[in-house]
């Protein structure tokens, strides 16, 4: 291996390990607000990228009818929570927010696409047909168990993962779809080609790195995340829903796995079923920061991008299996610094 | 006879004849159904009474399929020896994973159960030896003494001698002194430590069981086919089996086989249905399995085992006979220094729990323990039992250094407690949960429970939890569960349970909380009675006249430190007790 490469192959992992680390600073989140270990956040990535994949084909994506789909088992949900408690009134604003809502966008991309907007609408367009899955699965799945114990949430975790990995089949096909990247600029430093594609992805990961920050740091909203994550008792005492605090993280995180869709999907080809590893890499870095630590999630998530460049060099059939195996030795130095008799939930 | 055992036989009367009679299509169906159920019997032994996930059990399917496909078609090996391959290797391979994940919290296991799944997975896919995605073919059928297993009617047979056999392995595995410390894993594993359970091994002995069933399960599989590829060891297929395991429940070791029968008949019926209907080809059975199981878990936890068990009510098993009673410590002579607490003290982060506590108790005597609210009486009990680590001092138990040892080594030397707030196993029967208090008291293993070889150790075990229980005065709520008494008579359950481990010290934290004003006074008659049997009682206590009458001496503690110690009449004439419990007249 000479230098050329080896550099090579460190852009390519900080590239790739860029995406991860967003995902893994989005499980972390996830998983401190309400406790549900997000195995599906892989799926939104996978919906991200193809929906605007299909968008650039000038193609209705199906995720504009899943959408709709979705939001009419919601209301359905609400309407008989609402018609339970006598509450009336309700009955308008869920027919809004969960069916005209829907229904107008479906409209909205079906006379959009064909025209093929600029890639910014475009982006837009994909984003406000994914990110709103991210409540709506809430609602339906993990609020009813909210006071689960964690092992509950995460088999919850991987029934959703199921669905929406078998529904993405439905709504994308079979087939895999790469965009064409954003920037085809390259640039020449030294031995080393940089291309314009993956200072998007850094630039970008780097941007919503610090939009999360001053999000939790500087708003009110962001403030009533941290305080849940903190204390679940104490945040709703001073107010703060436990609905709204998960539905908000659940949004968080739909909008960062969608954006990591639309971001990789120009650099590797996306199936409806390749969101679960890209997810699980993002797990891999979030298990080293023990799904608690937020710098540690996104080091070592940048430390599995750049092993599995290595790898797949050194020995590609044995990519996944080498990136997959880091659990281990990460296992075991976690369980060699954790000292404490668990006390079974339930 | 009873509606269990006509069910039971005609399902054993079905398996025998099925393989003759129904079409071949089915008899397939019935080989996946048993084979899948072995797998998830580990699973409802895992999952459903343990606690513990894995969504990696496809893994070690493969592990087991691949071993002996890899053996008998390289090295000509017999299938028999190869199971015996599969099985050394898959117990090497979980125990190392189970050693690594099962001391972090709940879910690093199932995170790395779903890691290491798909880990092995591409491992069979890209091994050169193994055949790669194309796979292993021809693997020879296995010979039954000269009879050759070739064809699926006669393989049924073996695979469901075989699950029939799993089921009633862990069926006797969980009627047993492991089962009841198995069973308390889930919602009761620092109860469980306090009566000596190694929890950690526990948790070891159960994955590594539910590994070798899905790696039994796997060499099957292979003979059965007489081709492997990876496919079906994939990560799905590991979720696919803890699904089975959810749908059936835990209630029985019979929901591995209920959910494993659904599971399959739904996906083959699913499979024929939706491409037609969506009009395109692919594993959509995933879509309905996903929804299925989130509203399973959302309306019927418990998975559908409890629906079917409310036809069989469960047979009141009579006690058996016990040919001998349990070996008792010796006991120390009455007035000898037994327990010793030298400037105990605990501190968690800045706040000062107890702060240099030192008082005596000798044997025979009931000491009080007394103060107001968060004086850290709890506490000294925790750091008595080891649960909680000393951050200074120590503490002496019959002239032996105790707060170094762990709360399962301090048990033996004959210390027992309850707790403040209950800690049972509600499922459980009474009975059951007061035997987990002589768990020490055995030694028999996961094996013989399995084989049931311990039926004598267990007849003692369970006649020495029911003699406690008539001791204690509920002899008569025997048989039913722990949950459904009231919360006096669970604490009176949990003194029997500290009593069944033949404890010369007994430390009892707020015994007559929720007690009424009868069961109160039933209670000091039976302190005072096991006093006159040379038992000593240490005892945490806020209801005064209760404590009063009863005790020898008391001990008073404030803020962590110790007040005032002496006899009841001087302690209530304390002006410093007097004031820290009705505050001071300035």
């Amino acid at each position: 291996m000479n230098t050329e490469i080896a550099l090579f192959l460190v852009q390519d992992g900080l590239t790739n390990g860029a995406i991860y680390a967003l995902l893994a600073l989005a499980l972390v989140l996830v998983f401190a607000v309400t406790r549900v270990i997000f195995i599906p956040q892989g799926e939104f990535v996978a919906y991200g990228a193809l929906t605007l994949a299909s968008l650039q084909l000038g193609k209705l994506p199906g995720t504009a009818w899943l959408l709709l789909g979705v939001g009419l088992a919601v209301a359905a949900v609400e309407l008989v929570q609402a018609l339970r408690l006598g509450a009336v009134a309700r009955i308008p604003v869920i027919a809004f927010k969960f069916i005209v809502l829907p229904a107008a966008l479906l409209w909205l991309v079906w006379w959009a696409a064909p025209q093929k907007p600029v890639l910014t609408l475009q982006i837009l367009l994909a984003l406000a047909l994914v990110v709103p899955l991210g409540p709506m699965v809430y609602r339906l799945a993990y609020q009813p168990l909210a006071n689960a114990s964690v092992l509950v949430l995460l088999i919850i975790s991987v029934a959703v993962h199921f669905t929406m990995t078998g529904l993405g089949l439905v709504f994308f096909g079979a087939e895999g779809s790469r965009t064409p990247p954003f920037s085809d600029a390259q640039w020449k430093l030294g031995v080393l080609t940089i291309s314009g594609q993956s200072l998007w992805v850094m630039g970008a990961s780097l941007a919503l790195i610090v939009g999360l920050l001053l999000f939790f740091e500087h708003t009110i909203y962001g403030k009533a995340l941290r305080a849940t994550a903190i204390n679940r008792v104490g945040a709703r005492l001073v107010g703060v829903s436990p609905a709204m605090a998960g539905k908000l993280s659940f949004t968080l995180a739909a909008l960062i796995g969608a954006l990591s869709g639309i971001l990789i999907a120009p650099i590797t080809t996306i199936y409806y079923d390749s969101g679960f590893l890209v997810g699980l890499k993002g797990f891999v870095g979030a298990i080293m920061g023990g799904l608690v630590s937020y710098p540690i999630a996104a080091a070592g998530a940048l430390l599995v991008g750049l092993l599995e460049a290595y790898a797949s060099f050194w020995a590609s059939a044995y990519k996944e299996v080498i990136v997959f195996t880091l659990i281990i030795p990460v296992l075991v130095w976690r369980s060699l610094t954790t000292h404490h008799i668990e006390e079974g939930e339930e | 006879m009873s509606r269990t055992r006509v069910v039971l036989g005609v399902f054993l009367a079905f398996i025998l004849v099925a393989p003759l009679v129904l079409p071949a299509f089915h008899v397939t169906l019935l080989n996946y159904i048993g084979l899948y159920g072995i797998v998830a019997l580990g699973l409802v032994l895992l999952t459903g009474v343990g606690g513990l996930t894995s969504f990696g059990q496809a893994a070690f399917v493969g592990m087991g399929a691949y071993t002996t496909a890899y053996l008998t078609t390289v090295y000509g090996v017999s299938p028999w020896l190869t199971l015996l391959a599969g099985l050394a290797l898959t117990f090497a391979v979980s125990f190392f994973l189970g050693f690594i994940s099962l001391r972090l919290s709940g879910h690093y296991l199932p995170l790395g159960t779903i890691a290491w799944g798909i880990s092995l997975y591409y491992l069979f896919g890209n091994m050169e030896f193994l055949g790669g995605h194309n796979g292993i073919s021809s693997i020879p059928a296995i010979n039954f003494f000269g009879l050759a297993l070739d064809s699926a009617r006669k393989f049924d047979y073996l695979i469901w001698t075989l699950t029939l056999l799993a089921l009633l392995s862990i069926h006797n595995l969980l009627d047993s002194r492991s089962g009841r410390a198995i069973r308390a894993l889930k919602g009761g594993g620092q109860m469980a430590e306090s009566f000596g359970v190694d929890t950690a091994r526990m948790k070891i002995i159960i994955f590594v069981y539910a590994a070798l069933l899905a790696s039994m399960s796997g060499w099957l599989y292979a003979h059965l086919l007489r081709f492997v590829n990876p496919t079906p060891f994939s990560i799905n297929a590991g979720i696919e089996y803890l699904f089975m395991a959810v749908v059936g429940g835990a209630a029985s070791v019979w929901g591995a086989v209920v959910g494993a029968g659904i599971l399959t008949i739904l996906k083959q019926w699913l499979q024929d249905l939706l491409p037609k209907l969506l009009g395109q080809s692919g594993n959509f059975e995933m879509i309905v399995f996903g929804v299925l199981l989130v509203l399973l878990l959302q309306r019927a936890r418990e998975g559908v085992m409890p629906l079917v068990l409310r036809y069989f009510r469960a047979p009141r098993r009579p006690l058996p006979a016990a040919a001998q009673v349990l070996p008792q410590r010796t006991r120390p002579a009455a007035g000898e220094t037994l327990l010793e607490l030298r400037g105990t003290r605990k501190a968690f982060g800045g706040l000062v729990a107890v702060n240099d506590l030192s008082f005596a108790m000798s044997s025979g005597e009931i000491l009080g323990l007394i103060g107001p609210n968060g004086a850290g009486k709890s506490t000294v009990f925790d750091l008595v039992t080891g649960m909680l680590a000393l951050t200074g001092g120590e503490v002496h138990f019959r002239g032996e250094r105790i707060d170094i040892l762990s709360a399962r080594a301090i048990v033996p030397r004959g210390l027992a407690r309850t707790f403040q707030h209950v800690h049972l196993l509600p499922a459980m029967s009474v009975l059951e949960n007061v035997a987990i208090g002589a768990h020490l008291r055995g030694s028999k293993g996961v094996i013989s429970a399995a084989l049931r070889l311990e039926r004598t150790e267990e007849a003692m075990l369970l006649a020495e939890a029911a003699r406690q229980l008539e001791r204690v005065g509920l002899a008569a709520s025997m048989h039913e569960q722990a949950g459904s008494l009231a919360l006096g008579q669970q604490r009176i359950l949990e003194i029997a349970r500290a009593l069944c481990a033949d404890p010369v010290l007994l430390l009892l934290d707020e015994p007559a909380a929720g007690l009424r004003y009868r069961e109160k006074r039933a209670l000091a008659e039976l302190l005072r009675k096991l006093k006159s049997e040379g038992m000593s009682i240490l005892l945490v206590e806020h209801d005064m006249d209760f404590v009063m009458k009863l005790v020898d001496r008391l001990v008073v503690m404030d803020f962590g430190e110790k007040l005032a110690e002496g006899m009841p009449q001087a302690i209530q004439a304390n002006p410093v007790v007097l004031e820290a419990y009705l505050g001071g007249v300035k």
